[in-house]
């Protein structure tokens, strides 16, 4: 903690507090989503009791609580909403601007958030299709899948 | 559900001005001079209060934790029960319905309840990082870490699926920032026009920097008290009618597509088409409007509730908020502004004090300062606390304070009455 001290004013006094956190974050059972995305697969869940499709991967049911399958979602789907960010978040300021788009897939339940990569971020559209990609070097987290106009 | 319980009323409350920045005073004196304030009004003891609740959304705001116990012991609550309450942006709406349980259950005779948030001791941008860390942290904030791109998700569906326009966003924000020029305690009063809202910086499609609410600092405290305690204390109490609530999926993409929970003044026939709530809407909203209308019998909202303070922390989700709240059909939201009945002379004005939009948003006081100034607005004394009576509204014997968290996980509604 020993680094430097700084001031931003003296009355009253206002100084700089440094508080760095490094998580170790465990994806624990969401871990073979993450792994899959390596291998150009993309996860969904089912509930065989409820027969309800995820399009977000997820190990129990949200309705009965029994434990999902695991199932490959498609590939390709259709824009359900979709924003473009001029701002954000600290740690992604430097992204922007990028789209996020909600994907709804063909016989799936539920939707998948994501962001669309195109050019200048800029014709997209409720009902555009989709297709997912997947980043050559992993980073393990959800942006090793992106969707691109099919 | 069996519901039964003692009568709960409002018989105080007090705010400080919300401000963008306030380094003179910490959390903890904001908190003490919204009790004062609360105090004073109603000539009220501390000494008088059995227990306390408090409000605050994010431990990283401050790097403090048990920040609630720090205030109670600053305020002399010291000794007395007390438990701090959070839930996202419906932080400050669920510890005043614990306040009430508090009351109801007869664990208590009198209760206060207090929020606070201090933002600025962050910068905006870091600020959005840790709000959006009430997202999902594996599937959610990775893609952006913003919450404004959540909500405006919903809003470009909301525009879809009903022709909700941008202008008609645009009106939400025109009014909440006019009607705050007569609010002292407003942090960001602003005659502004359509035009001024429409150009401002784009931040995620279709939301502008002038569709958005502010960062705060600020506190806001209520004083509840049972039957016996309110007569003893307060010549003009309000009765707390009843609390409803509800919850959601936390990701907006688990979101379900099914049948709208139908209000009394709405059939079937008025949604054959509608799959809900999608993302267009929020789905727990309406169920906690849904419980707290029935449980204080109220058969229809657009005629029995006389004004809202809605969660308006974006003014696409004030629209969609007057659906959720049966105050018109869904997708009528955006005629609903245009025709001009949320506004102060309309038939249900809906943030007459300027909402999260201009009076400011310190997110664990923001639930508490809706039922301060419903209170007001009940009692009838917006002028002595205001200095005008210029947002006083005409008919005011039913109010609902409204909240969210996360783009609707937990929401709260609560029906207030003159008594
Ligand atoms: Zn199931």
């Amino acid at each position: 903690m020993d680094r430097y001290t700084r001031v931003m004013k003296t009355d009253p006094l206002v100084k700089e507090f440094d508080y760095n956190i490094e998580y170790i974050h465990s994806y624990a059972q969401d871990s073979k989503f993450f792994t899959s995305l390596g291998m150009g697969i993309l996860l969904g869940s089912e509930c065989k009791k409820c027969n309800y499709r995820y399009g977000t991967y997820r190990k129990y049911c949200m309705f009965c609580g029994s434990e999902t399958d695991d199932i490959n979602l498609p590939l390709t789907g259709k824009i359900h909403s979709f924003t473009t960010c001029y701002y954000s978040g600290e740690n992604f300021i430097n992204e922007t601007p990028y789209t996020l788009i909600l994907v709804e897939f063909e016989g799936i339940d539920s939707l998948f958030m994501s962001r669309l990569v195109n050019k200048e971020n800029k014709n997209v559209y409720i009902g555009m299709p989709v297709r997912a990609k997947f980043r050559r070097l992993q980073k393990f987290d959800v942006n090793d899948v992106y969707f691109v106009p099919a | 559900m069996a519901y039964k319980s003692r009568n709960v009323y409002m018989i105080s409350g007090g705010l400080t001005k919300f401000r963008k920045y306030n380094y003179d005073e910490d959390f903890r004196l904001n908190v003490k001079n919204a009790v004062d304030y609360a105090l004073r009004d109603i000539k009220m003891d501390i000494g008088d209060i059995d227990g306390s609740v408090s409000a605050y959304f994010s431990d990283h705001f401050l790097g403090q934790l048990i920040a609630g116990a720090m205030t109670n012991d600053y305020i002399g609550m010291s000794g007395k029960p007390s438990k701090r309450i959070e839930g996202g942006g419906a932080t400050g709406g669920l510890a005043f319905q614990t306040a009430y349980e508090e009351i109801a259950s007869g664990n208590m005779e009198t209760c206060l309840v207090y929020g606070f948030e201090n933002m600025s001791h962050v910068n905006t941008w870091r600020g959005n990082d840790l709000i959006a860390l009430g997202s999902d942290s594996n599937f959610d904030y990775p893609l952006g870490g913003f919450y404004t791109a959540y909500y405006a998700l919903m809003a470009t569906r909301h525009m879809h699926e009903f022709g909700t326009t941008e202008r008609q966003m645009a009106l939400v924000s025109v009014k909440n920032h006019n009607n705050a020029l007569h609010n002292p305690f407003a942090q960001a009063p602003m005659k502004i026009n359509v035009d001024d809202v429409l150009n401002s910086p784009v931040v995620s499609t279709p939301l502008k920097m002038l569709d958005i609410c502010l960062m705060s600092d600020g506190a806001a405290a209520a004083i509840l008290a049972s039957e016996d305690a309110a007569k003893s204390f307060s010549d003009k109490p309000v009765l707390i009618k009843s609390i409803g609530a509800s919850s959601d999926t936390m990701r907006l993409a688990d979101r379900t597509f099914g049948d709208v929970p139908l209000l009394p003044n709405e059939t079937k026939n008025d949604y054959k088409n509608l799959k809900y709530p999608g993302v267009h809407s929020f789905k727990a909203g309406r169920l906690a409007a849904k419980m707290a209308y029935e449980r204080a019998g109220i058969k229809n909202p657009e005629k029995e509730v006389d004004f809202a303070e809605l969660y308006d922390a974006y003014t696409s989700a004030e629209i969609q908020a007057y659906e959720d709240m049966g105050f018109c059909r869904y997708g009528d939201g955006g005629k609903f502004i245009e025709e001009g009945r949320p506004n102060i002379d309309g038939d249900i004005p809906v943030n007459m004090e300027g909402g999260l939009q201009a009076s400011g948003h310190a997110i664990g006081a923001t639930g508490i300062m809706q039922a301060v100034y419903a209170f007001w607005q009940l009692q009838g004394n917006i002028s002595r606390h205001f200095g005008n009576n210029n947002l006083q509204v005409k008919n005011h014997n039913t109010g609902i304070i409204h909240s969210h968290a996360g783009t609707g996980a937990y929401e709260t509604v609560t029906v207030m009455e003159a008594v």
